[in-house]
């Protein structure tokens, strides 16, 4: 049993430490603050009985509440979707007039619209749809495929070259590469090109590339070079290039033949969800 | 008779003293005083004694007047028309929008209530410089409610004497009985407190209906509970250790206050030096102060006012009160204790003549900068547009060259209307030559456009200003968008920007 050793001066119980005959005295804790100790543990052992606690070998303790932060986010997307629905129903069947005359419903669409297009398209497009080599502005007046609201909306659900079996299909055939035309008849097309634009071009070149534009490219971007949008071809006489503006990035395209893809949308995003990027695309400035 | 007290004499003698008919004497010594001050200390617990006068009856009538402002406000209804709350004082969230009576400020607005907090801070900057700390005595809310809360644990256990003696009585069914009906009633008030606070955030009646059935928000709930929580924690059994140990006022105030501020003030040339007094005794060659230490023994802060102005004194004028009628009742002049001035003190003291200067360079800046600031809000106020708009321009992209070589910059416009009906609005652009502008939603259009916004609402707006090819004079232009109602007699304009890249 062991002795206590009571301090002679302050009267307190010491640990029996001493040194150079200093001894540690052994103060007692404040009963209350004792107490919040036995009331944390108290607490401890409260939270492992109610809440998800333990770590087992394949699982953990789903505690009395069976709480989970997974299951919240997921009743809180339903609620979200349950307290969008009826706007998302009347996106679904207004035209894009009725939504344009509908204040709320239009802003509705392009916020949905614009949190969308962050998340999915922006990565190729860019944040503000400015696009960049390769990948189309989706600001201007510039269409591959058409800017209506319905052209925008077909484009997004079926994708460009995708895996869709109804696709938006369209390829530029590699004329150099594999060997069409000669490169001499590439170069010549290169400065006919460029003529289209409205650019000052070889007149000599233009002239021998004149026949070999109407039997290799006018079939699809028109005899005048006006582009089609039918068949996706871009229009060669404005000032927006896809691939580049440069007389080499128009050989190089020639010659190539590059063609980007676009994904399809369809199964990924609702119908909704589509027409709401839609319109927001639409909304950017280019819509027709 | 009992000798109640002694006092030593300069050459050190010491003379058993009797207390002078119908004075009351008390053995009490200040909380703070300087013998007994500590770095840690537990609470002298204080047990103020009730006292009546006029600076008690103006704390009534203060303490009335406060809570009745606290309490009633949210109920007076202001009529704004169908669409804006009914309540004349009303902070709401949900909406954005602050009702003051007749003002209605929105959240771009909230340089109003920076205004209003300088002009507070300065006021009672002014004040104090004027009259000491009038707030901390008479209308702080810490001191209007530990008032009430000490009038009701007076009505309960009784005065100053009954409470010192209960305190220290063992917990007999009677004490615990006094105790509980005291805590109940403090928690009352602090229920009643931290309810009427939600009032301001909501329509008062229909927020009591949902209230007490159950059916108001958590938030609600929970803000009512956290001040019921605090006012009986503060008002009930934190009292003055907040203004000692708490509230940055006390220390601001002791760098802010000078010689000339009026204060509560013993008139030390007057009382000193001080002790007991006999009945018939001779008043020559001594002060008027008899050292009864009633002062004391009424402050609800438990400091002597004689040790001189202190950090702890809220200059409530209670001892004024309890002084005064030591005064008359010994026979001498009223005021030993009274609102002064130290710099008169001292002028007393030379023999000089009392003088109050309240125009000095401080009050006269202070005044200043009062007359400035409410004169810039009220101007602003009065010539408030009931429309405004803000031109955000589209940073990405920054501009958009079209296919045959116009340039087209994007600007989220907003409209606002702050006025209690619809109207049509008029947005016209100047200062480039556009060759088309388009809302979206409206389609093209032709200046200036109409736009139709709701009541009290801001409409955004995305517009696109389209410039020709021909028509690009520089790099960066700059434009004006303006909105206007339909006869025209308001117009709000502001300055933007049109870009067009590399191409002039």
């Amino acid at each position: 049993m062991h002795k206590k050793d009571i301090d002679q001066i302050s009267g307190t119980e010491t640990t029996g430490h001493e040194w150079d005959g200093i001894k540690e005295l052994d103060t007692p804790m404040p009963r209350w603050w004792l107490g919040t100790f036995f009331a944390c543990i108290a607490w401890a052992i409260g939270y492992w009985v109610v809440m998800p606690a333990w770590p087992l070998l394949n699982g953990y303790t789903h505690g009395l509440l069976n709480h989970s932060q997974r299951d919240d986010v997921t009743a809180n997307l339903v609620a979200l979707r349950a307290a969008r629905a009826a706007k998302e129903h009347a996106l679904t069947t207004a035209t894009l007039p009725q939504i344009q005359a509908n204040p709320d419903l239009l802003q509705f669409a392009l916020a949905e619209g614009k949190a969308t297009f962050g998340d999915n398209c922006a990565a190729c497009h860019g944040a503000g749809a400015q696009g960049a080599r390769g990948y189309p502005n989706l600001n201007d007046d510039v269409w591959l495929w058409g800017g209506t609201l319905v052209d925008i909306q077909h484009t997004i659900t079926v994708g460009v070259r995708s895996t869709s079996p109804d696709t938006r299909q369209s390829q530029m055939p590699s004329f150099g590469r594999d060997a069409i035309l000669k490169p001499e008849q590439v170069d010549d097309l290169t400065e006919y090109v460029v003529h289209l634009s409205g650019r000052p071009a070889d007149a000599t070149a233009v002239k021998r590339a004149t026949p070999l534009f109407a039997q290799n490219c006018a079939a699809c971007h028109g005899p005048a070079g006006k582009g089609n949008r039918q068949m996706g071809a871009p229009n060669l006489t404005d000032n927006e290039w896809l691939y580049g503006p440069k007389r080499e990035d128009i050989h190089d395209q020639i010659w190539n033949g590059h063609g980007g893809v676009m994904p399809t949308w369809g199964g990924r995003l609702s119908p909704e969800t589509i027409k709401a990027l839609a319109i927001y695309v639409h909304s950017l400035g280019g819509g027709e | 008779m009992n000798v109640l007290n002694t006092i030593v004499t300069r050459n050190g003698q010491s003379i058993p003293v009797l207390a002078a008919e119908g004075v009351a004497r008390s053995e009490v010594e200040a909380s703070n005083s300087a013998a007994n001050r500590q770095l840690y200390k537990s609470r002298v617990p204080i047990y103020p004694k009730e006292v009546d006068g006029r600076y008690r009856r103006l704390k009534w009538a203060m303490m009335a007047i406060t809570l009745s402002i606290y309490y009633l406000v949210p109920w007076i209804r202001w009529d704004r028309g169908p669409l804006a709350p009914h309540q004349a004082v009303l902070v709401d969230m949900a909406h954005e929008r602050l009702y003051f009576f007749f003002i209605e400020i929105w959240p771009q607005e909230v340089y109003y209530i920076t205004g209003l907090l300088i002009l507070a801070a300065v006021s009672l900057f002014l004040i104090n410089a004027l009259f000491g700390r009038l707030w901390c005595g008479y209308s702080c809310p810490q001191t209007v409610w530990t008032d009430l809360f000490i009038w009701v644990e007076t009505r309960i256990e009784g005065d100053r004497n009954a409470r010192s003696r209960l305190a220290a009585a063992p917990w007999t069914p009677s004490k615990i009985a006094k105790r509980a009906a005291k805590h109940a009633i403090w928690l009352m008030f602090a229920v009643a407190t931290g309810g009427a606070w939600v009032f301001y955030f909501a329509d008062a009646p229909s927020l009591l209906h949902l209230f007490f059935t159950g059916s108001a928000s958590v938030g609600t709930y929970a803000t009512a509970a956290g001040l019921t929580f605090t006012t009986y924690w503060l008002g009930g059994l934190m009292r003055e250790q907040v203004c000692t140990y708490m509230c940055p006022w006390p220390r601001i105030q002791a760098a802010m206050t000078d010689l000339d501020a009026l204060s509560v003030t013993y008139r030390r040339d007057r009382g000193e030096p001080r002790g007991s007094h006999k009945k018939g005794e001779s008043w020559d060659g001594r002060g008027d102060c008899i050292d009864c230490k009633q002062c004391v023994a009424v402050c609800p802060m438990g400091i002597d006012i004689r040790d001189g102005a202190q950090l702890e004194c809220i200059n409530c004028g209670l001892c004024i009160d309890a002084c005064d009628d030591v005064m008359h009742r010994v026979g001498r002049p009223k005021g030993l204790i009274a609102y002064d001035t130290e710099a008169n003190v001292l002028r007393r003291l030379k023999g000089e003549k009392s003088r109050f200067r309240f125009l000095r360079p401080r009050t006269a800046l202070y005044a200043v900068v009062i007359l400035v600031v409410g004169g810039v809000m009220l101007t602003s106020l009065a010539t408030r547009h009931t429309l405004d708009l803000g031109v955000m321009r589209d940073r990405n992209p920054d501009y958009v060259t079209l296919a045959d070589g116009a340039v087209r910059n994007g600007y989220t416009v907003s409209v606002m209307n702050r006025t209690d009906t619809a109207r049509d609005l008029y947005l016209d652009i100047s200062g480039v030559a556009a060759r088309s502008v388009k809302i979206i939603g409206l389609g093209a259009v032709t200046l200036p456009a109409k736009v139709s916004v709701k009541a009290d609402k801001v409409r955004s707006l995305r517009v696109l200003v389209t410039v020709a090819k021909s028509e690009l004079k520089s790099t960066s232009q700059s434009l004006t968008f303006s909105v206007s109602d339909a006869d025209k007699r308001e117009i709000h304009a502001t300055h933007a920007v049109f870009i067009s890249g590399g191409q002039p």
